[in-house]
């Protein structure tokens, strides 16, 4: 087998997969890539398993060191990527030799790069996912962040295509974003003053952001209710605190809680918020679910399709 | 019943408006009955309390054909109101004593009762698990004698040891892994509430609908048990 050794981990960088699924009932929390567009290209490129681990890192400080041939994918967010020290092309695979080195600089648009190699990092699958959850201390190589010598495995291949992803599908992290949020039925409990306001400002997001939930700040939005009853929470779930700034919560959450919720941004506008960061301006329309179900299994199809018949542009 | 869409893949099962010890097998009913007949295209079911969140596979089917197939599989329960199902029962040992149940002397001093009748009175009745959640294998049991339900500290600790069994309202719980919390800590069980060991699927000892009773044990059977000093 052969490893790639961290040299630095960066401020965290964890392996992360499609997510654990079917535990939510003995309270593991899903997990899983953060941006499901970025770590799907990152795995289409490669013509990996959809499903396969890649490893997500945040806003950069990542070095590490390959001890064989293998063929990697750069996606997400652009963090200075470099191999032995030459800035390469993002959204794009390259050919990496024994003794090369990789680094993730700093961000220059969005948070979360996607690391992918040829037939995915071969770290233990627990749960039925490879994918980190630290508060679990569940996934990856010891349930944490990667550390400095740890050494992650993968299966030596020389055949993998070289391919980039086309201009039209990579998204600019920076541009203004509007969240589609299903109305859930405590929708019902927002005053309608309540809902305008809701929909016709803007939030910007805080320093309080991490794998579990993104808390924005605006003009509050209130609710009578302090509290219901804890219930099962849906990935995207808008909580309503009693200080009315919202939470979305992302793929860490619990999978129960008991605040009001307003409604669910959708997965694929979930995936597009991971990449923004403290004081970018995002605002929320409401959708209705025919539109959201379409637009995610549109998502879907594209990957799947483009995993039978591989998708991305030939590189020059 | 009633059904709620409330994200593009889930829809909440809404059993009850208030929580209550005899609506948790007739829940369990459901999510077995719902299971059993749209198991296909479940990803998973989080029972708690008082409903029940299907989470579905919107690449197999959208948000109509499910509130279609939930309403019939909810028709056919409803028909049968005597349906109901337990779960298994569960003996956890717990060693009660102030040397690990940090709020024993002043829950007990609180309620002006003997630190052995408050003992009594927790270990003293069987529990519902009415939820799982918190952290993997935390389990949410009801409901505690009323002369002994005691509001969270207003300040958690940063840190609670694993085992360490609390009260918090009406609910009494037993922390699976070291984690920071806010309930009256009683008392300590050497029982491991979440052991990925045991298999992916007997990982978590309790499920919604199981049903506990603590019995009191020795110091010395604590620790013969395995249990967790500092």
């Amino acid at each position: 087998m052969s490893n790639l050794q961290v040299i630095k981990p960066g401020w965290q960088s964890t392996i992360q997969d499609g997510g654990r699924r079917g535990y939510f009932r003995d309270g593991l929390s899903e997990g899983g890539a953060m941006d499901e567009h970025a770590y799907h290209w990152a795995n289409t490129l490669l013509e990996n398993d959809l499903d396969s681990a890649c490893i997500e890192i945040l806003m950069g400080q990542f070095e590490a060191v390959f001890d064989a041939d293998t063929t990697i994918a750069i996606t997400g967010a652009d963090l200075d990527a470099r191999i032995n020290g030459r800035e390469v092309k993002h959204w794009s695979t390259h050919p990496v030799k024994a003794g090369d080195r990789i680094a993730f600089k700093q961000p220059r648009n969005g948070l979360r790069a996607y690391l992918a190699v040829a037939g995915g990092w071969q770290t233990p699958v627990r749960f039925g996912s490879r994918s980190v959850v630290m508060r679990e201390r569940l996934g990856g190589l010891d349930g944490g962040p990667l550390r400095a010598e740890d050494r992650l495995s993968y299966l030596p291949n020389l055949n993998a295509p070289r391919r980039c992803v086309a201009p039209n599908y990579i998204p600019d992290y920076q541009a203004e974003l509007t969240l589609k949020v299903v109305p859930g039925y405590q929708y019902r409990d927002f005053s309608n003053a309540s809902r305008l306001r809701f929909t016709t400002s803007e939030y910007r997001v805080s320093n309080r952001i991490d794998r579990m939930g993104y808390k924005l700040e605006g003009p509050a939005v209130s609710t009578e209710q302090s509290g219901v009853i804890s219930e099962g929470i849906a990935l995207g779930a808008i909580q309503i605190p009693q200080d009315g700034n919202p939470i979305v919560l992302m793929r860490d959450r619990q999978t129960i809680g008991g605040y009001p919720k307003i409604g669910c941004v959708t997965s694929l506008d979930c995936s597009r918020l991971s990449q923004r960061g403290p004081g970018a301006v995002v605002s929320f329309e409401f959708s209705d679910i025919a539109t959201v179900q379409a637009d995610r299994q549109i998502f879907d199809r594209f990957f799947r399709a483009s995993s039978r018949s591989p998708s991305g542009q030939p590189l020059n | 019943m009633k059904l709620d869409v409330v994200s593009e893949n889930a829809i909440l099962v809404e059993l009850g408006d208030a929580i209550c010890e005899s609506l948790i097998p007739r829940m369990v009913a459901v999510e077995h009955a719902i299971e059993q007949a749209l198991g296909e295209v479940l990803v998973d079911l989080i029972p708690s309390y008082t409903t029940l969140l299907c989470v579905y596979d919107l690449n197999k089917v959208d948000y109509q054909w499910m509130l279609k197939a939930l309403t019939k599989v909810l028709d056919q329960i409803e028909s049968q109101p005597a349906l109901s199902a337990e779960g298994k029962r569960v003996e956890i040992p717990v060693w009660y004593d102030p040397e690990v149940g940090y709020d024993l002397e002043r829950l007990a001093d609180q309620k002006n009762l003997s630190i052995e009748v408050l003992i009594n009175k927790h270990s003293g009745k069987d529990y519902q698990v009415f939820a799982l959640g918190f952290s993997p294998g935390f389990a949410f049991l009801g409901r505690v004698d009323e002369s002994i339900a005691a509001p969270r500290h207003s300040s958690p600790r940063s840190a609670v040891a694993p085992g360490s069994v609390g009260i918090a309202d009406f609910q009494t719980a037993i922390y699976p892994i070291e984690s920071p919390g806010g309930w009256n800590i009683v008392g300590r069980s050497p029982q491991r509430m979440f052991d990925p060991d045991r298999g992916d699927h007997q990982a978590a000892l309790l499920q919604v609908g199981d049903r506990v009773r603590f019995k009191p044990i020795e110091r010395s059977t604590f620790v013969e048990l395995g249990g967790h000093l500092e």
